[in-house]
């Protein structure tokens, strides 16, 4: 395989560098070991920064998320719910910091306007009555997942192609030069080569390991940080503690859920995160400081991403952007076509995939601005089924074909909608039940995927996807994936519904026996 | 509350899963006079299929043919196991009242007395349990043989895809055929559930059109499959009369639930408990159940809020576990949730279920429950008796995991008998 740009990682960095280098006219090819957005970017709060959150520690970075903040708004207003923002401070916050941070937000360029607690308790009437101050700023919530297959859906739109279970194995060299990437295609074992002027390693929190593998070396640690989703929605803006980051002081609000997070936990192994019960617990009890009804509401999963911290010092170079994100040329590591891109924030991803054409073009002598500032990134139908019960049922009742009929009830997604993402897979892809499930509500809802998951895996028997015993081998995944996120927050009817569930796959359907 | 009605009894039974309802008909049966009452049977939930015991030790996942020599050895293993507190002879002695009342109602089950047999689930796996439904006992032994079969399912009915089962079993049964159907009038139907088609199977039309769609397909077939489906109250008869249309064995593999097998429990346990004089109060919660004085116990009830009174000399709770209602989890414990009798479970929520769902031990919480006696009598941590006259039964008690032992009908049926003999011999 040959291209001009190989792209390494589906994270919101390497999808925004994939429509970045098409919109261009650059001939880019992306690939990704799992499937698009398995790294943090799917792991994540999901919140557009307004950059308040940042004023106190680095107005810098605040004010970068201000203006891509306004940017995003403009050219992907179908990932984005412009909710707006609260930042509440409770009896007991340290009222220093409550004081500079109007101050703070006029240096960085934040606009926020202060309320009084009485309209603060108004606009949010989950807010603990105890609200002492309270300013309202321009968050927003936006949808990753859509964000990031629209990047690619329109990348592909402008002839890039994006190769998903494909895992970089390493690097073949010469000199300075990497003349080949080795890959393997983790479905099928199968191992190939791919041929490229230019690479980029966009592989977030992975990034040190693919650096290694050119002989680059970049200094990394990890922070994991876990959330938890709500069964109904608490509050209509974001929700901000206002008082120095900390556990549990962000409530984001997207479609009928709010999202709880998120603790900050240093770890090692990166292909095992998973939300801990303590984590989930110190949220809970932070967070409801906030908002009391956290303590008692349902959640229906937990969930964890790891950002990467980037050590920048002698090992990067000076085209590293510091704050935040860090762009890497490694020319002082004597590689001439190896570039690495990682940190920063969702919220700034289109800035950083920007920085990091532009790097890349300098180095093809391609002259080609970036067009992603101003060209509004097509609503693909491929992803409508990603948001949150899109449709209710009543409303499914109305509008369906007397063909079609639902695969999950919880969330309402029809067989039409499963098609259409079986469609989107090419030949030999083998989607399993969890790529439908990246895709869509599947699985997402109060069942745990314990009759939706079953319901799935017979369709695709159905159509044929699935041969000899992969149906199972697919649910035991699916099941397996989905318990990560569920395993944390198993009390009250969370834990009856996990009860049928084991009660059905392994008391009647013998899922755990070989 | 001190003026609503009151009964006297004999026993009270709390909950009307299988555990409940089969300590109903032991009571009824020795002739004591009983009161009942639970909420929406979660009976519907099971597969009606009737385990012994199948797997141990769990986490070397090994297979039983032999249920009884099964359960030796858990008895011998585990000295806290509920069957490690009953003998082969109670679980046949109970099973056996059990049959004796489905049966006298028309509801027929098959066995191998000796052995354990093997059922598809409607996802192609193999299923090992002890006492099938007769409606699907011809897939038990067609399977067995690798008999010529066709397995029908119908357009429209989610979750039973007959390929996806033959498919599946596909090295073990290559003579497993599948076909799918339009079900007879099912245009009307929305969406297709197996209990709305059963309930059409009682009608005689429906099955003639059923019949006339499958006759030309049955060339060198020895047996056909089908979903559960064939009728709610006259299965053992819709079975018998299709056999004969079709001129070959017919059988039913279960399905998810709410499945039609278990809704034909339910509904028979419902319908015709009373003929054995149990006061069934369907739908009702207990609120409350109060040692008195003569060491009696008075047990409150009702539909939304505590609406009578029944004072009984014991009290049998088969309440069930999370599912059933009979213990809850709050963010840190587990408590048992009519009497807050001890539950025995992990000392907190982060050792409760292990972090990879197919860990081959299970999850620790799934034997967290409430510890008795030998005689089913709930006990604290020190082993000392907590009421004198209550037992507990059924899922609810601590130190198994049915689900994975495949042993929870067998474990209901067994500790019920025990605990009404006791109950009885202790009057
Ligand atoms: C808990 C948490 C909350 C956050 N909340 C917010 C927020 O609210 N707002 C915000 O703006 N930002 C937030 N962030 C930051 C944001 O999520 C990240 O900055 C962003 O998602 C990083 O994207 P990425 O593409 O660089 O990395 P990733 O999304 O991690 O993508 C890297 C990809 O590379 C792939 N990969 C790795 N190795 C290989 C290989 N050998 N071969 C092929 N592929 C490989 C991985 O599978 C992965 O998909 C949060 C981060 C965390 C952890
Ligand atoms: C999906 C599924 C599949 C299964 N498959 C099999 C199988 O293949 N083989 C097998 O042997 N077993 C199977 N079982 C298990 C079996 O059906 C029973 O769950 C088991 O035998 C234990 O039943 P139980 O009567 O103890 O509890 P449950 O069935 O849980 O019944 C508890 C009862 O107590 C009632 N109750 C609770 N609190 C109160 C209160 N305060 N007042 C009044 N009533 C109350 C409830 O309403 C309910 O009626 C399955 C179960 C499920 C859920």
């Amino acid at each position: 395989m040959q291209t001009q740009v190989l792209i390494i990682g589906a994270g919101a960095t390497g999808t925004g560098i994939f429509r970045d280098l098409a919109l261009r006219g650059v001939e880019c090819m992306l690939i990704e070991q799992r499937d698009v957005n398995a790294g943090a970017s799917g792991g994540n709060h999901g919140l557009l920064h307004s950059g308040a959150r940042y004023v106190s520690t680095d107005p810098h970075s605040a004010n970068e998320c201000k203006v891509e903040g306004d940017i995003i708004k403009e050219f992907a207003p179908h990932c984005i719910e412009n909710t707006g923002g609260l930042f509440v401070a409770v009896k007991g916050d340290d009222d220093e910091y409550i004081k500079q941070f109007p101050i703070n937000c006029e240096k960085a360029g934040v606009p926020c306007r202060e309320v009084s607690p009485e309209e603060a308790l108004e606009l949010e009437p989950n807010l603990n009555p105890d609200v002492i101050a309270a300013y309202e700023v321009e968050d927003a919530s936006i949808d990753p997942f859509k964000l990031s297959l629209e990047n690619v859906a329109d990348a592909e739109a402008h002839g890039g192609v994006y190769k998903r279970y494909m895992k970089l194995l390493g690097f073949n060299k010469e000199g300075g030069k990497i003349t080949g990437a080795r890959v393997v295609n983790t479905r099928t074992g199968e191992e190939s080569v791919i041929e490229a002027e230019q690479v980029v390693n966009a592989t977030g929190a992975w990034a040190a390991n693919v650096a290694e593998m050119a002989g680059a070396k970049i200094g990394m640690t990890y922070a994991k940080g876990s959330l938890l989703v709500t069964l109904s929605r608490l509050n209509h803006r974001v929700i901000n503690r206002l008082r120095p980051p900390g556990d549990g002081d962000i409530l984001v609000p997207g479609g009928t859920v709010s999202v709880l997070g998120t603790t900050s936990v240093r770890v090692h192994d990166l292909d095992n995160v998973a939300p801990s019960i303590d984590e989930i617990n110190r949220n809970i009890d932070q967070g409801a400081q906030m908002v009391p009804a956290l303590d008692t509401c349902r959640y229906v999963r937990a969930y964890a991403g790891v950002r990467p911290l980037v050590q920048l010092g002698e090992a990067s170079s000076d085209r590293a952007a510091s704050r935040g994100y860090a762009l890497i040329g490694h020319e002082e590591e004597n590689l001439e076509n190896f570039i690495t891109i990682t940190g920063g924030k969702l919220t700034t991803y289109r800035l950083m995939a920007e920085r990091c054409a532009d790097l890349v073009c300098n180095r093809l002598k391609v002259d080609a601005p970036c067009l992603t500032r101003g060209t509004v990134l097509p609503d693909y139908v491929q992803t409508e089924w990603a948001e949150p019960s899109i449709l209710t049922k009543r409303e499914w009742m109305r509008r369906h074909n007397s063909e079609d009929y639902l695969l999950c009830e919880c969330e309402i997604v029809p067989k039409s909608a499963v098609d259409t993402i079986l469609d989107s897979f090419g030949e030999g892809e083998k989607p399993g039940i969890q790529a439908v499930g990246l895709r869509s509500r599947v699985g997402k809802g109060s069942c745990q995927g314990a009759f939706c998951g079953a319901r799935i895996a017979a369709h695709m028997y159905d159509r044929g996807l699935f041969d000899g015993n992969e149906g199972v081998e697919s649910m035991r995944d699916f099941l397996s994936k989905r318990w990560k996120g569920q395993r944390p927050i198993l009390w009250d009817a969370q834990f009856n519904q996990a009860e049928l569930k084991e009660a059905l796959y392994f008391g009647l359907l013998n899922l755990e026996m070989d | 509350m001190s003026n609503l009605p009151v009964t006297e009894r004999d026993l009270f039974v709390v909950g009307t899963g299988i555990a409940g309802m089969s300590a109903a008909v032991y009571a009824a049966n020795r002739g004591l006079s009983v009161s009942q009452a639970g909420s929406t049977g979660e009976i519907v939930f099971s597969s009606g299929l009737f385990d012994v015991m199948a797997v141990h030790p769990v986490e070397e996942k090994k297979l039983w043919d032999n249920p009884w020599e099964a359960m030796a050895a858990v008895s011998a293993d585990m000295p806290n196991h509920p069957y490690a507190r009953v003998t082969r002879d109670d679980v046949e002695k109970a099973y056996g009242e059990l049959f004796d009342f489905l049966s006298k109602f028309g509801l027929h089950y098959r066995m191998e007395k000796e052995a354990n047999c093997k059922v598809l689930t409607p996802i192609g796996t193999e299923k090992t349990t002890w006492a099938v439904p007769a409606t699907m006992w011809a897939g038990v032994e067609a399977f067995k043989k690798n008999a010529p079969a066709l397995l029908i399912d119908f357009k429209g009915l989610r979750e039973f895809s007959a390929k996806q089962v033959a498919t599946t079993i596909g090295d073990k049964w290559s003579n497993l055929k599948t076909m799918r159907l339009d079900f007879p009038d099912s245009a009307s139907m929305k969406p297709i559930l197996t209990g709305i088609m059963a309930q059409a199977m009682e009608l005689k039309e429906t099955r003639e059109k059923l019949y006339a769609l499958i006759k030309p397909h049955l060339d060198g077939v020895e047996a056909v499959g089908v979903p559960a489906i064939l009728g709610i109250y006259t299965a053992d008869e819709i079975l018998e009369e299709m056999e004969k249309e079709l001129g070959v064995k017919v059988f039913e593999l279960p399905t998810l639930p709410a499945s039609v097998p278990g809704m034909r429990l339910k509904s028979l346990f419902e319908g015709r408990i009373s003929t054995l004089g149990v006061d069934l109060k369907l739908q009702h919660k207990v609120f409350s159940i109060t040692p008195l004085d003569d060491g009696r116990y008075e047990v409150t009830f009702g539909v939304q809020a505590p609406t009578e009174k029944v004072v009984a000399k014991g009290v049998v709770l088969a309440t069930g576990r999370f599912l059933g209602g009979g213990l809850f989890a709050d963010r840190h414990h587990i408590v048992e949730t009519v009497m807050g009798l001890p539950v025995s479970q992990p000392a907190d929520r982060e050792e409760w279920h292990r972090t990879d769902l197919l860990d081959p031990r299970g999850h620790k919480v799934s034997s967290a429950g409430v510890e008795v006696d030998s005689s089913f009598q709930p006990v604290d941590e020190n082993g000392n008796v907590v009421h004198e006259r209550v037992y507990t039964v059924g899922s609810l008690l601590a130190h198994q995991d049915w689900m994975r032992m495949k042993c929870g009908t067998g474990i209901a049926v067994a500790s019920s008998l025990r605990a009404v003999e006791a109950f009885v011999a202790q009057q």
